[in-house]
């Protein structure tokens, strides 16, 4: 191959290059660090997301461009996410570097780890073959259960770290099951072949069928779809605020993607499949999340159920097959992942060295103890339930404007009304944040970055309900 | 004057101040947001000058693209049915503001800022020509609610705030819905894909979709009229607000609901409206009837009002349906006008009437923070100006002649004999049973002997109180002599509506 042909290839690529390199380099450096200067560290870790963006960016892809063989997609919707991915990134880094750095955490491994994590999110997002899905999952997945056991003194993120895995690794073989049978099926991993093929030979093939079967299995595990939610809740409480809220949010926007390049690109012939199945996870994903997230008194605990109910929102537009339905979807995963890593924030507000602001009832009288914090975890509690003018509306709008858009109207009623059930308990954490004296005062010790940060993400949720069309446009666009 | 965007002056104004109030802390709350209640009540006073009342067109409109994806519109317009609601908005927040002047004693900021919101956004939906937009106020005037309830409100506030959070949660999400269900069908019936209100107003619709669109409405509207069975939120949201919450509760958020019938019901589904007309006619009665001797039985006088507000809303909705049973039988315009415009007048009154008495309650809530009535009696003997204006407002309440309660009720129940006479009868039944709960809950509070202690050192009205109460009562006596005016405003509006309701869609 000469370097003329290479040329675009690596261009395409550069944003995962340069972050692999930089990953690296950071990796290295760190060794010659002091403790005291762990905060280089911490910059270059930040740099190294925004030189990814820069070369993102700057490497724009028009059109779709296939490289390497196929395996590996570079379109407007992998740019869009991949960006969302660095400012998750970027913004999770930020939130946890003080949290951490009270608890003795911050070592150069958690920052590689997560950048090992969002370099595995990005060749998934640009994944053209069952091959890179596979490599980007697994790349992301292990980087995660390493951070989640990052506390290694602490047997709860141990255990949580444990159970992740094992899960983990059972959906990642399911998921490789159902790739073989494919492969078995229509002799090609790439998905646009895949895809080729069904269109040529039909879908009626019953081992076409099982092996679909696993790849939502894979992906409904990833997503944390009922009935494969059973890490979500423990690995969200066990792992560290910080650690959650990564957790919590970039690997959502990954499996989005994940679901996007497999189902709806790869097995759109399948579609009446898969879609049967989607709309039993979705609607099982309403109801267990919303209904058991009433019982939590943990607020992590609590955000894992929401989580939950989320995804079978999110699923709701997906299932739709319609490009306005992946638009949507598209966009609740991104307006979803802006809420949890804000609603995740305030958590790490509260919380201070040897104390966790975990227990719901340590948000009560947060409206003495800080007007303006209690009023952006207003706005994110009122976005989580799809409370306008808030942006968690819209995302619920048209989601349910796709889903109508097929004709299942019904799937719409259930949908809202899980929803007015979810915003009981939405309601009762702004309840405890208002009408509930303190129970203890001690100002908040957050950092200043930390207050900027959350204030801007709070407003952001605002400002993106009061003017939503933008990033909409920028979905329709993706999508288009 | 055209030019200018007056509409969404009225409804960003307050809410800018309520920032700014926000923003300048317990100081100066008060003052600002004094002085943008009253400059937004001035500026909405051009919307009835410069009202034309000969036309049902929609006036001082404003349109702007707003969300693309969904091509949502920011349209805003008012007619002879809106515009009044608004002037209603505008002027009883002027007065909530006063009647909470010295009474909220903590977070002032926080408790101002509240209304001045929630002001910008009711404004918002009696304006709101888009679904979309309408929508997005409607929902997000529940957060300022929720909070105003909860956190200046009395013992079991928690509970009536999520209680009347979710049961108006519940309503709109179906309505949702039904609004984006229409957005689809529009594509196909229209040609292009809208939200526009007065495009769903010609939306060609099969009978089916009607009744549930219809359905879906109904439910939206009957939580927040709220109609007998759904009613049951608005007793303890009432008893537990603080006084300011009470009246814009009852005088405005109560007619969001009955604007709703008239603005999405009536003119999109007449054919669903016409075939269930029954369903709300009997809901309505039993509201009249049933509620009405439930208040009689009341011991808080707040729940008694509550009560009371249910049984006169019923009204409202009794007009506004008794209306495709006039039409049907006699085919007479005239009847079915009188008791849609009976119906609005009724909404314009009893914001006036139950406002009023809120604020009385909350007089007396000041001085012996109580509002069961048996911890009164004789309070005539130490506050006579009081009294005096307790007495006028039950007066109106009970609906007598010369005042404002009057003509509404009056127009219904003579609109609904032209449909039929046991409509009228049972709607009349609240001449008795209104005049009993009421000046039954006067006999006991403001006459007899001084019955305790605490009443006989009871302070009369200072001029905060008395101001806002003689505002108040200088109202319920102009519309009840001079109604006028209210009606000549929506006269047009409301016969184009009813012509348009009458032409099936089928």
């Amino acid at each position: 191959m000469t370097m003329e042909m290479l040329a675009p290839q690596m261009t395409s690529a550069s944003p995962e290059i340069f972050l692999l390199a930089a990953t690296c380099a950071v990796l290295v450096i760190d060794l010659f660090l002091s403790e005291r200067n762990r905060v280089v560290t911490y910059l270059l870790a930040q740099l190294s997301l925004l030189g990814t963006l820069l070369f993102t960016l700057a490497t724009t892809a028009g059109e779709p461009e296939v490289h390497f063989s196929g395996t590996f997609v570079r379109d407007a919707m992998g740019d869009v996410l991949k960006v969302f991915v660095y400012v998750i990134t970027v913004g999770v880094l930020a939130y946890s570097r003080d949290y951490l750095q009270q608890r003795g955490l911050l070592k150069g491994e958690y920052l590689v780890l997560a950048l090992f994590g969002s370099l595995g999110m990005m060749v998934l997002i640009s994944a053209g073959s069952f091959v890179t899905v596979y490599l980007g999952l697994e790349l992301m997945s292990l980087a995660i259960y390493a951070m989640v056991a990052f506390d290694r003194d602490s047997p709860v993120a141990s255990e949580a770290a444990m159970k992740y895995f094992v899960l983990g690794a059972i959906a990642s073989g399911m998921l490789l099951y159902g790739m073989s049978m494919l492969y078995g099926v229509t002799g090609s991993l790439s998905l646009v072949e895949i895809r080729a093929h069904i269109a040529e030979h039909g879908a009626d093939n019953l081992v076409l069928a099982f092996g679909l079967v696993f790849v939502v299995v894979g992906v409904a595990f990833k997503l944390g779809a009922v009935p494969f939610h059973m890490w979500i809740p423990d690995v969200y409480h066990g792992a560290p605020v910080a650690v959650t809220m990564y957790v919590g949010a970039a690997p959502k926007i990954a499996a989005f993607a994940m679901a996007m390049r497999m189902l709806a690109d790869g097995l759109q012939g399948l579609q009446p499949d898969w879609q049967q199945m989607l709309i039993i996870l979705s609607v099982l994903s309403l109801a267990i999340g919303n209904v058991v997230a009433i019982a939590q008194t943990n607020i992590k605990r609590l955000l894992a159920y929401s989580t939950i109910s989320h995804v079978g929102f999110l699923l709701l537009g997906i299932l739709a097959g319609t490009s306005r339905g992946y638009a949507s979807a598209m966009f609740y995963t991104l307006t979803y992942t802006v809420m949890a890593v804000g609603a995740f924030g305030v958590v790490v507000l509260l919380s201070r060295a040897g104390f966790e602001a975990e227990r719901l009832d340590d948000y009560k009288g947060l409206n003495e103890r800080s007007p303006w914090f209690a009023f952006i975890m207003l706005i994110l509690m009122f976005s989580l339930a799809g409370v306008p003018p808030t942006v968690g509306f819209y995302a619920k709008l048209w989601v349910l404007e796709s889903v109508v858009g097929i004709g299942a109207t019904w799937l719409a009623v259930v949908a809202v009304a899980f929803s007015i059930i979810g915003a009981f308990y939405y309601l009762r954490i702004v309840k405890l944040m208002y009408f509930d004296r303190p129970e203890e005062t001690a100002p908040l010790g957050a950092s200043l970055d930390t207050r900027v940060l959350l204030s801007t993400n709070g407003l952001a949720v605002l400002a993106l309900g009061l003017f939503p069309g933008g990033l909409m446009t920028v979905c329709t666009v993706a999508l288009g | 004057m055209s030019n200018w965007p007056l509409l969404s002056v009225l409804i960003w104004l307050p809410i800018g101040a309520g920032v700014l109030a926000l923003l300048a802390g317990d100081r100066w709350a008060r003052q600002i947001s004094l002085g943008a209640t009253v400059i937004t009540f001035v500026l909405s006073i051009p919307l009835f000058t410069a009202f034309d009342s000969g036309t049902a067109r929609m006036q001082f409109e404003e349109i702007a693209p707003w969300i693309e994806a969904f091509s949502a519109n920011y349209h805003l317009g008012v007619d002879g049915i809106s515009m009044p609601l608004i002037l209603l908005t505008t002027f009883t927040t002027v007065l909530v503001v006063i009647a909470g002047w010295e009474v909220v004693k903590f977070r002032l900021a926080q408790y101002f800022a509240a209304f001045l919101i929630m002001e910008g956004i009711m404004i918002g939906v009696f304006a709101a020509l888009d679904a979309a937009l309408f929508y997005v106020f409607w929902e997000a005037m529940l957060i300022p609610m929720f909070l105003i309830i909860g956190i200046w409100g009395g013992e079991r506030r928690v509970y009536a705030t999520i209680k009347f959070f979710l049961y108006t949660f519940l309503g709109s999400v179906f309505m949702l819905v039904a609004l984006i269900y229409m957005y689809f069908h529009s594509a196909q019936a229209l040609g292009e894909s809208t939200f526009s209100i007065l495009d769903f107003h010609r939306l060609p619709l099969g009978m089916t979709a009607q009744i549930l669109i219809f359905l879906a409405f109904l439910l939206a509207f009957a939580v927040k009229v709220p109609m007998w069975p759904v009613h049951t939120w608005l007793p303890d949201a009432h008893v537990e607000a603080p006084t300011g919450g009470s009246v814009v509760l009852a005088a405005i958020m109560l007619k969001i609901g009955g604007y709703g019938f008239l603005r999405f019901s009536l003119p999109i589904t007449p054919d669903a409206s016409a075939e269930l007309a029954w369903l709300v006619v009997l809901m309505s009665l039993v509201a009249v009837v049933y509620i009405g001797l439930v208040a009689l039985v009341q011991e808080d006088m707040k729940k008694l009002i509550a009560y009371s507000s249910i049984a006169h809303m019923g009204f409202v909705t009794l007009g506004f349906f008794a209306a495709f049973y006039i039409i049907g039988q006699t085919g007479s315009w005239d009847g079915a006008v009188l008791g849609v415009e009976g119906g609005m007048v009724q909404m314009v009154s009893h914001g006036f009437i139950s406002g009023a008495l809120f604020l009385c309650v909350g007089v007396m809530y000041d001085r012996l923070h109580s509002r069961r009535i048996s911890d009164y009696g004789g309070v005539v003997n130490t506050m006579p100006k009081f009294a005096a204006f307790m007495v006028l407002f039950a007066m109106a309440n009970a609906g007598l002649p010369g005042t404002s309660g009057f003509v509404g009720e009056f127009m219904v129940i003579l609109g609904s004999f032209k449909a039929n006479f046991w409509f009228a009868f049972l709607a009349a039944t609240t001449l008795i049973l209104g005049a009993a709960y009421t000046l039954w809950l006067v006999k006991r509070v403001v006459f007899g002997e001084i019955a305790n202690d605490g009443v006989a050192s009871l302070q009369d009205l200072n001029r905060r109180e008395f101001l806002v109460l003689s505002v108040l009562a200088v109202a319920v006596l102009a519309l009840g002599l001079w109604p006028a005016p209210l009606t000549d405003v929506m006269h047009v509006t409301v016969e184009s509506l009813l012509q348009h309701v009458a032409v099936s869609k089928l």
